[in-house]
């Protein structure tokens, strides 16, 4: 299989379901000569034009309803929001009309649009553009929310959520962008609102998704040096939320640690924690522990920002913890 | 003999029997809100509900000139404009009702009235927060080149917002097929319009992004539908947006929750004495066009309706509970 970035691999997907179908079209900031703030759509127009690939003014509230509107009027819009932080200027698109569409109006018309951004911190962009605010649009039904991890995912679920007739917020992670992975050859797709065992374990399961996949990744990897072996899933999609996948797994390992980017309090380990109590209690010998960002504003300084994100270190000493507690 | 006392009233392309039908229409939409306003104070309507009274002229002559396959999308007064558009009375009244009947199932209530038979797209409730749906809209028009001119209502507050000016920027940009139409009653809520913007001239916030307006007397259907036609046209021919400003009044309050504190009475009087439904009415007379016989016709019919309607309504089931859970997702 080929290895490419994350990025390539979205563009990819872009390129690949613009070629299928007509309808599909890009509008954004900067998407068209700049090539998309983190590079993703660069090269498009060359290939699709600028009608189907067209800048935006800096604009989120007028792009996010005018994706809604085209969405509307029988397009399947992919509109980039540069980022998350960006992305609350056009939350009343999202949240008030996207999200609303299909149900206030009594069924008559879905809304096929794609939110894509770019969300999480980890670049020194202070608390302003260092935002996982996955939780605020996951919290909203009628939205589905994806954070992918890898490349190959990156590809199958941007395919997927194009083609998928409800308006979808695609949360690509800001350091994610370089990282390379293998990549299956020809179309496939990855469906939404299913989790992945992306390691297997007997021990305990980390739930996490997005960049935290790959810091459970690593933590297990660690573990299992020490001879904790841990199971790792990847929720890939926040809603509609993949619990059997999570649960399946817990009444396997009978512990569980929530791994996230964002602030603990309402957060997703949270809601996951919360779930698994409800429907596998029996199952547990342990509390449930959540990592998650230090609840305060991101700040600039390096060690400042490393302090506050939840790195493999912290999973492992919560993991242990968790043994130790539990005497085994 | 009667032809030309047509010509004389509106032009050509204007008969008898369409003038008629404005009348009708108006006089229909009158009747619903005043019936609706009723129904509300006994309790059967609950929520909020936004009156058109005194608008009607706004909606019967910008709606008379669209094409079948034209879009509209409106705020949250959305009444008249729907059944200008000739949305199904029975179901809008059932709608109001909360009823399974609804013209949206009893999701959407008063302010979300839609029809997408009939390209009648909302019925949207944030103020200003449309504008830029039609402008994808129109987006899409031009790109499927389907030649649909997007009509979006809103009131003079939404002119004050952000998404006014991010949606008519986008628009001259993408040169898209919309008409804004903006319906300047005087008052966006309590707030008269002096004290919320700083322009008075609704019509003059388009320059600066380049859109050609036009104001127009909005007590005067023919008046409207004169202007709406020059900015569909525009529009259509592929020139872009177009905005228009209605100069109209409303003569209930906000909603039904709105003790009107804030008018004079005599102004209230003064625009009274413009009612649109009146005036149309006399001038049909005047020009022979109106007999005592027809107009008795037309109050009949129209009365007749909104019986109906309120009988179909109330006669209609509650939506099932498991109405609850549908229509959240769509199948992929
Ligand atoms: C974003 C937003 N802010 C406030 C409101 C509450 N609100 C509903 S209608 C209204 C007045 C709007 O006036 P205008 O745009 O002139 O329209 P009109 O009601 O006169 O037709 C307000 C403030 C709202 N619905 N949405």
């Amino acid at each position: 299989m080929p290895i490419i970035t994350y990025r390539e691999a979205l563009n990819h997907a872009l390129r690949e379901e613009m070629t299928r179908d007509e309808r599909v079209l890009i509008f954004g900031e900067d998407v068209v000569a700049y090539g998309g703030a983190y590079g993703v759509t660069s090269g498009l127009v060359n290939d699709f034009g600028d009608k189907r690939v067209m800048d935006t003014p800096i604009a989120e509230g007028g792009i996010g309803g005018a994706a809604v509107g085209a969405a509307m009027g029988g397009l399947r819009p992919v509109a980039e929001l540069m980022t998350i932080n960006f992305a609350l200027l056009a939350s009343d698109a999202i949240i008030n009309h996207a999200a609303k569409v299909l149900h206030m109006f009594g069924g008559q018309m879905s809304v096929p649009v794609v939110f894509r951004m770019t969300g999480g911190g980890g670049a020194q962009l202070a608390s302003t553009h260092s935002q996982s605010l996955e939780v605020l649009f996951a919290h909203v039904p009628g939205l589905k929310v994806v954070t992918p991890a890898t490349p190959a995912d990156a590809k199958g679920l941007l395919k997927s959520a194009i083609r998928d007739n409800n308006p979808v917020l695609f949360i690509e992670h800001a350091l994610l962008y370089r990282v390379r992975g293998e990549v299956p050859e020809g179309e496939y797709l990855i469906p939404l609102g299913q989790a992945e065992v992306k390691r297997e374990g007997k021990d305990i399961t980390l739930v996490a998704y997005s960049r935290m996949a790959l810091v459970a990744l690593e933590a297990a990897d660690r573990l299992s040096q020490e001879g904790i072996e841990a199971e790792v899933v990847d929720l890939k999609t926040l809603r509609p939320l993949d619990m059997e996948t999570v649960l399946t797994s817990v009444r396997k390992t009978n512990r569980a640690v929530t791994v996230e980017e964002t602030w603990r309090t309402y957060g997703i380990g949270a809601e996951i924690a919360s779930r698994i109590q409800e429907e596998a209690f029996d199952y547990l010998d342990a509390p449930i522990h959540r990592v998650a960002g230090v609840e305060v504003p991101l700040p600039y300084a390096k060690n400042l920002e490393q302090a506050a994100i939840p790195d493999a270190g912290r999973v492992v000493e919560a993991v242990k913890q968790l043994f130790v507690r539990t005497g085994v | 003999m009667e032809a030309s006392t047509v010509a004389k009233i509106a032009g050509p392309g204007l008969d008898k029997k369409t003038l008629l039908n404005f009348l009708h229409q108006m006089l229909l939409i009158r009747k619903f809100e005043d019936k609706s306003g009723e129904l509300y104070a006994r309790g059967k309507i609950a929520g909020f509900l936004h009156l058109y009274n005194g608008q009607e002229a706004s909606a019967v002559g910008a709606i008379s000139t669209l094409a079948e396959h034209d879009l509209l999308i409106t705020h949250y007064r959305d009444h008249g404009y729907a059944i200008a558009r000739g949305l199904d009375l029975n179901r809008c009244m059932a709608e109001l009702l909360g009823k399974a009947t609804g013209i949206v199932k009893g999701h959407g209530g008063s302010m979300h009235f839609f029809d997408v038979s009939l390209g009648m797209l909302g019925g949207w409730a944030i103020v200003a927060g449309h504008l830029p749906l039609a402008v994808g809209l129109g987006l899409a028009s031009n790109y499927l080149g389907k030649q649909q001119v997007v009509l979006c209502v809103f009131g003079d507050g939404a002119t004050n917002n952000g998404y006014f000016h991010e949606a008519l920027n986008m628009a001259k940009l993408w040169k898209v097929p919309v008409v804004f139409l903006c319906e300047n009653n005087l008052y966006g809520m309590g707030t008269a319009v002096h004290r919320a913007s700083a322009t008075l001239e609704m019509s003059r916030k388009a320059a600066p992004h380049g859109i050609p307006a036009q104001r127009v007397d909005g007590m005067d259907v023919l008046a409207v539908r004169e202007a709406t036609t020059k900015a569909v046209e525009h529009a259509r021919r592929g020139d872009g947006p177009f905005f228009l400003e209605v100069l109209t009044y409303r003569f209930r309050g906000h909603s039904m929750a709105d003790p009107i504190l804030y008018r004079d009475k005599a102004e209230v009087e003064e625009w009274k004495q413009r009612d649109p439904i009146v005036i149309f009415r006399q001038r049909l007379e005047k020009e022979g066009l109106l007999s005592p016989q027809e107009m008795e016709q037309i109050e009949r019919e129209t009365d007749e309706l909104v019986v109906e309607a309120v009988r179909f309504a109330e006669e209609s089931p509650d939506p099932p509970l498991t109405d609850l859970y549908k229509d959240i997702y769509a199948d992929p």
